[in-house]
């Protein structure tokens, strides 16, 4: 495809190439960013999205290649020559301050001397001209995922540049702030800045993008304008073959089924100054059922999950009911002997101990519950149960892995991810909770857990996952509900939700003002 | 009256090694670096600034050797840590074991030598003022220096863009490093920095306090500086006023003792550590300020990928 649409390019990589240890990150990548356009780069996780990006904003230094800004050969060193070029990024995690306040945060990024107060001022009023009211006073730990992304698309404005890169910024959204960002981004466009969108959703690069550059294993598949592809097509582009898709058998006879989970007023104060209170949290999860927590990161999820999981343990007992007797007071173990199993965020050092090997992982998680099968007399550790029992999961799943029985740390994300699902759900749990269960997992990969959680529902289980991806929610679960600031609205059945109805509660408003909002629009 | 200023003057004696050290340490930790070799650096100091003062005749060179003898020793630290990404608590405790034994053997020949004292302040008229006089113009000149520190360390990392950016780095280096940043950089200048100071702090007890050299003549005061530094979430006024507590109790316990009070000595001694933690841990319980002033990245390595 021709570079050049109007024959001026801003923005030219040739032969880019990033090589860690064995794993060539990025082979011989080119892009050409137009002036004036959105451009997408489209991949997979681990396609070299980031290992690309890092490069450009001279984070990262490339192996060998070439990038021309307005012609001219340049070596992006540090992120401070990117600045200095006119390239300006808005990073996936962010990369704010969180002791500092908003217009700290602005003015460090700024080399020009004048005082904060003058930076706050300036920040204020681009912020509201551009319809992301932002209060430059504020501190960034008291605020909300979407105000500090706020605070990062100001921070880059501020510093006029002529090509905006965005990682993922959609990701901790919902879909009506996402909605509010693209429109900055048409007007940015309209005034002839250059952006460049990275991201793995399919339906927003068709709705913004002028073209695309998918990459795929580090390598440029294809350039195409998104707007005359499918979001299939654009999918077999990135994944390389047909994903398949995940089957939801109804469920059956849900309301006579018993409870499984029971969460009854849990309610806990803020553990430190910048986390969540919960307030007042009610929930059923009935076997056979999958319920979906949605909502947008850090409005309580976390410490929802450390309070059901028993790593927090509540006062009152009965605010936490497993299999219909009150595990509140219990530890994790002691949740897990009832018939529980959890599944937490964070994969290394909070799901597995990254310099240990797998089978030591399964050990650490289930030396309780199946204390006959992997323990022996005298506390002796049965090294060969251990290692079948880890081979048996590592099989089921599909974990890809370069040893027999490699350390948690080797694995990649998705891979890991997949071994502590699998760890979990061999011990065939009738109560699984899981918080963010593919999270930086691959499509095929990701297909593979979801049908694996609904499969374990329909056994008979109580499932319930805790996403930010709306997209798996609607996917897996039987009933959708919404955690907005510590607080959990009422389940709405599959049936009835849609993406703007939990979009709204994502935001906020109130169940009974949600449905106001959409008669009348 | 005339016991009441001096009492006054051997507290602002007490308390100023301790205030110059934990003031340096306070930059350093801000910076997001843990180095627990104050003590360490602080004996250097103190050999260092003897020696020099017993062999040149001035006190004043004994002062500058001090000084550097810290800010080298620190760079040490600094190498290990920024340059070659060394935990910082192993780092920091061995440069501590090795200030105390490079001392020692350093110090072989001082020992027992009559030293060179740094002279008060001593202003015709001022000075002779009753009461004020000596408590505001008849100090040691390390007094003066100390409370200068404070005051310029306050105004650095509050008012000045410079303090913005070493604080960010404190925050998160990751993040500071993204926004291009010179953390490294940044994290040499504030360790250097503390050292200058730990020794300083060191040619104080070697200069003013007791103007001699003994072995292990620190005798414990980086740690409690360390401390300080802590228990004051941070934040320079708050070093001050814990120094100052500690200096006060110390030093009223020491009187106690010489009156022959019936408590054991045991607990005498230890009460000016009782009350600095009291003291420091009452004002500190806004949890949420000292959250804002705790530096979240203290005594991690850093090292960019590249």
């Amino acid at each position: 495809m021709s570079a050049d649409q109007d024959g001026a390019n801003l923005l030219e990589v040739r032969g880019l190439t990033k090589i860690f240890g064995t794993l060539t990150a990025c082979d011989h990548v080119d892009l050409n960013i137009a002036k004036g356009e959105i451009h997408a780069l489209l991949g997979e996780n681990g396609a070299g999205k980031s290992t690309l990006v890092k490069m450009l904003f001279g984070s990262l230094e490339p192996n060998s290649g070439e990038i021309f800004w307005n012609g001219q050969a340049v070596r992006i060193t540090s992120p401070g020559t990117a600045k200095k070029l006119g390239i300006g990024m808005v990073f996936q995690h962010f990369s704010l301050f969180e002791a500092l306040t908003a217009a700290e945060n602005i003015a460090l990024s700024l080399d020009d001397g004048s005082p904060i107060s003058t930076i706050a001022a300036k920040a204020r009023a681009l912020s509201y001209s551009y319809g992301l009211p932002l209060d430059p006073l504020s501190l960034v730990g008291d605020l909300s995922v979407g105000e500090r992304q706020r605070i990062e698309i100001i921070r880059c404005l501020l510093q006029t540049p002529q090509l905006i890169i965005l990682d993922e910024p959609t990701s901790v959204l919902t879909p009506q702030e996402a909605d509010k960002l693209f429109e900055t981004l048409e007007r940015l466009r309209s005034e002839g800045k250059s952006i460049l969108y990275i991201s793995h959703r399919l339906e927003e690069v068709k709705r913004i993008c002028d073209r695309a550059t998918v990459l795929r294993h580090g390598k440029v598949v294809g350039h195409c304008n998104p707007r005359q592809e499918t979001a299939s097509s654009l999918a077999r582009m990135m994944v390389g073959n047909e994903i398949q898709a995940v089957v939801r058998a109804p469920a059956e006879d849900i309301e006579t089924a018993p409870v499984l989970l029971q969460i009854r007023e849990l309610t806990r104060k803020p553990a430190t100054p910048f986390s969540i209170p919960l307030r007042n949290i009610n929930l059923e999860v009935r076997a056979g059922e999958v319920i979906g927590i949605a909502g947008v990161a850090g409005n309580g999820q976390g410490e929802f999950f450390e309070s059901v999981s028993g790593e927090v343990l509540q006062q009152d007992a009965g605010s936490v009911r497993i299999r219909g007797k009150d595990a509140g007071g219990l530890t994790i173990t002691g949740r897990r002997l009832m018939g529980a199993a959890f599944v937490p965020e964070e994969r290394l050092g909070h799901g597995a101990a990254p310099r240990m090997k797998l089978s030591e992982n399964l050990l650490l998680s289930r030396h309780a519950t199946d204390g006959k099968m992997l323990v022996g007399a005298g506390g002796m550790v049965k090294s060969d149960a251990i290692y079948t029992a880890a081979q048996r999961i590592i099989k089921v799943m599909d974990v890809r892995k370069s040893a027999p029985d490699p350390e948690a740390a080797a694995l990649s994300g998705g891979n890991l991810q997949k071994f502590i699902v699998g760890r979990e759900l061999d011990r065939r749990p009738s109560v699984l909770v899981v918080n963010q269960p593919t999270w930086g997992v691959d499509a095929g990969a990701a297909a593979h857990i979801r049908q694996a959680l609904i499969e374990l529902a329909r056994s008979g289980s109580a499932v319930l996952v805790i996403s930010q991806d709306l997209d798996e929610l609607f996917e897996i679960s039987d009933a959708i509900t919404v955690m907005h600031n510590g607080e959990l609205s009422k389940p709405l059945p599959i049936a009835e939700a849609t993406f703007e109805k939990i979009g709204l509660l994502m935001g906020g408003a109130e169940p009974g003002h949600a449905e106001h909002t959409l008669e009348t629009a | 009256m005339d016991i009441t200023v001096n009492i006054l003057l051997t507290i602002a004696t007490a308390a100023t090694p301790l205030l110059i050290a934990a003031i340096g340490e306070l930059v350093v930790e801000r910076s997001g670096v843990l180095n627990l070799g104050v003590e360490g650096m602080m004996i250097m100091g103190a050999v260092g600034g003897f020696g020099a003062g017993y062999l040149t005749g001035s006190p004043w060179i004994g002062l500058l050797a001090a000084i550097a003898m810290g800010a080298v020793f620190s760079l040490l630290f600094a190498v290990m840590t920024l340059s070659l990404a060394t935990n910082q608590v192993a780092t920091g405790l061995s440069l501590t074991l090795l200030g105390l034994g490079l001392s020692g053997m350093m110090g072989t020949n001082f020992v027992g030598q009559p030293g060179e004292r740094l002279p008060n302040l001593d202003i015709p008229g001022l000075t002779a003022i009753p009461i004020v006089g000596r408590l505001l113009f008849g100090q040691d000149p390390i007094f003066y220096i100390s409370i200068a520190l404070t005051a310029a360390v306050m105004w650095f990392l509050f008012k000045t863009r410079t303090g913005l950016t070493l604080r960010s780095i404190g925050d998160s280096h990751a993040s500071a490093h993204a926004l291009g940043i010179h953390v490294i950089r940044y994290r040499y200048l504030s360790v250097i920095f503390g050292g200058a100071c730990a020794g300083l702090a060191g040619g104080h007890l070697s200069l003013v306090y007791t103007p001699q050299w003994v072995e292990n003549m620190t005798a414990g005061r980086g740690w409690i500086a360390l401390a300080l530094v802590v228990f004051a979430s941070w934040r320079p006024w708050r070093v001050l006023a814990g120094a100052y507590i500690f200096g006060a109790v110390w030093i009223g316990q020491l009187h106690a003792q010489a009156f022959g009070i019936p408590v054991p000595s045991q607990l005498l001694s230890s009460l000016p550590y009782l009350a600095t933690v009291v003291v420091l841990v009452l004002i500190s319980r806004n949890k949420r300020l000292t959250m804002m002033n705790t530096p979240a990245s203290l005594g991690q390595p850093f090292v960019p990928d590249r």
